[in-house]
């Protein structure tokens, strides 16, 4: 097998924060759906993921991608206590739009749209930036997210703070910790191993 | 087997068993126990495939140094010191490190409306000697690591190119890549946890 990256002639390739349903192509070789075993079937968590060439590409090591898999759906779908699942969407949005993954700040946006029933502060925050004024609770878990997303992290105390006094305990605090963190490991994937295609019309 | 492996999250942000945090925690037992097999599948797996354990700890040291991390950073570092052959190794890694350092994320976005928000910053490349010591598959590693780390919005087949120019397999890259996402989100959850388990001391103090 010789290996090879991948150049993908796009039209219309998206360049700016939607919440549109946008897709995307990779820049190295997916497997073949044909070509998978069972272990990649077992990294793959959920037989579907098998026809997302993203997913295909990542099962190339498939222990990785299996509890990476399993880390991500507990952070944002284990939602019987702690921070109310539009919240952990919101920071991934936040840590998305910081980092700069179109891709993945269009698949959370619509996310933290959808469960939070305020698509015009969403899409605020793709539009105007992190510093986008969404009522102090969202500001509060906004910048705790773009302070984690920073690279030496600036998350400090004062960040706490603010979640607490915007009514979040310590259980919500660990969620937002985990959504923001957990998107600088998405978005790291997303952005380097491909890229952005437009909306199917 | 190594089942014995102690929750390195825990180790790492100071949560004590019985702790506060150490409850919040385990109201998260599958992300803590993910986490915990997303790092072992990374530094502990079965079949090390194509990228060598020296390799994963010295790529994980150096993007934890990117973090001005020292506690993770003497983490992974420390298996390479205990051997003789990568004691020069880790040497080299440090004054990389120093002359990676920058402050992210910055880097450009596909041309037009966001183009006013491209932010400009540096391009790692390894010393010549770096380079000499390191060999060329493990410096592409660091200079991508460097990208992934500071500056993933530049990222482009051109890098991936670059990977592959030096040695790199398509599956190398996907574990690689993995590697250094995977460290990034470690470090923000033992940084976010950490401080919040100081909070929570003071607050019962």
């Amino acid at each position: 097998m010789t290996d090879h990256i991948i150049t993908p002639k796009i039209e219309n390739r998206p360049v700016a924060f939607t919440q549109a349903e946008i897709g995307w192509t990779p820049w190295l070789e997916p497997l073949a759906e044909d070509d998978l075993t069972e272990a990649h079937l077992t990294g793959l968590v959920e037989a579907s993921r098998a026809k997302s060439p993203y997913f295909r590409l990542l099962v190339r090591d498939p222990q990785v991608l299996e509890a990476r898999t399993k880390t991500d759906k507990d952070i944002f779908y284990n939602t019987r206590t702690g921070l109310p699942r539009a919240e952990r969407e919101l920071a991934a949005t936040a840590a998305s739009r910081s980092n700069g993954c179109i891709f993945c700040a269009s698949v959370h946006s619509r996310f933290a749209s959808h469960h939070s029933k305020r698509g015009d502060d969403v899409q605020k925050l793709l539009d105007e930036g992190v510093d986008a004024d969404l009522g102090e609770r969202w500001n509060a878990i906004v910048a705790a997210s773009v302070a984690l997303t920073a690279t030496p992290p600036t998350f400090g105390d004062d960040h706490i703070e603010r979640l607490s006094a915007a009514g979040l305990d310590e259980l919500e605090i660990a969620d937002v910790i985990h959504g923001a963190a957990f998107f600088n490991w998405a978005n790291r994937l997303m952005l380097s191993l491909g890229e952005p295609t437009p909306a199917v019309q | 087997m190594t089942t014995s492996t102690p929750d390195i999250i825990d180790l790492l942000a100071g949560i004590k068993p019985g702790s506060s945090l150490d409850r919040i925690r385990t109201q998260r037992p599958e992300t803590r126990e993910q986490a915990q097999k997303s790092y072992r599948a990374l530094f502990e797996p079965e079949n090390f495939g194509d990228v060598s354990h020296a390799e994963r700890q010295a790529i994980a040291s150096f993007v934890a140094g990117l973090h001005r991390h020292p506690d993770i950073f003497e983490f992974y570092v420390s298996p390479l010191e205990e051997g003789e052959a990568n004691r020069w190794v880790v040497e080299v890694l440090k004054a990389e490190i120093g002359a990676a350092q920058a402050v992210g994320p910055y880097g450009r976005y596909p041309a037009g409306a966001l183009s006013v928000e491209d932010a400009p910053g540096p391009i790692y490349q390894v010393s010549d000697a770096g380079r000499e010591a390191l060999g060329a598959k493990l410096a592409a590693a660091l200079e991508h690591a460097h990208l992934l780390v500071f500056h993933l919005r530049d990222a482009s087949p051109r890098a991936l190119q670059a990977l592959i120019a030096a040695g790199w397999t398509t599956n190398g890259i996907v574990t690689l890549s993995q590697l250094v996402a995977f460290v990034a989100f470690q470090i923000r959850v033992i940084a976010g946890l950490g401080l919040l388990a100081a909070s929570a001391r003071r607050a019962a103090a």
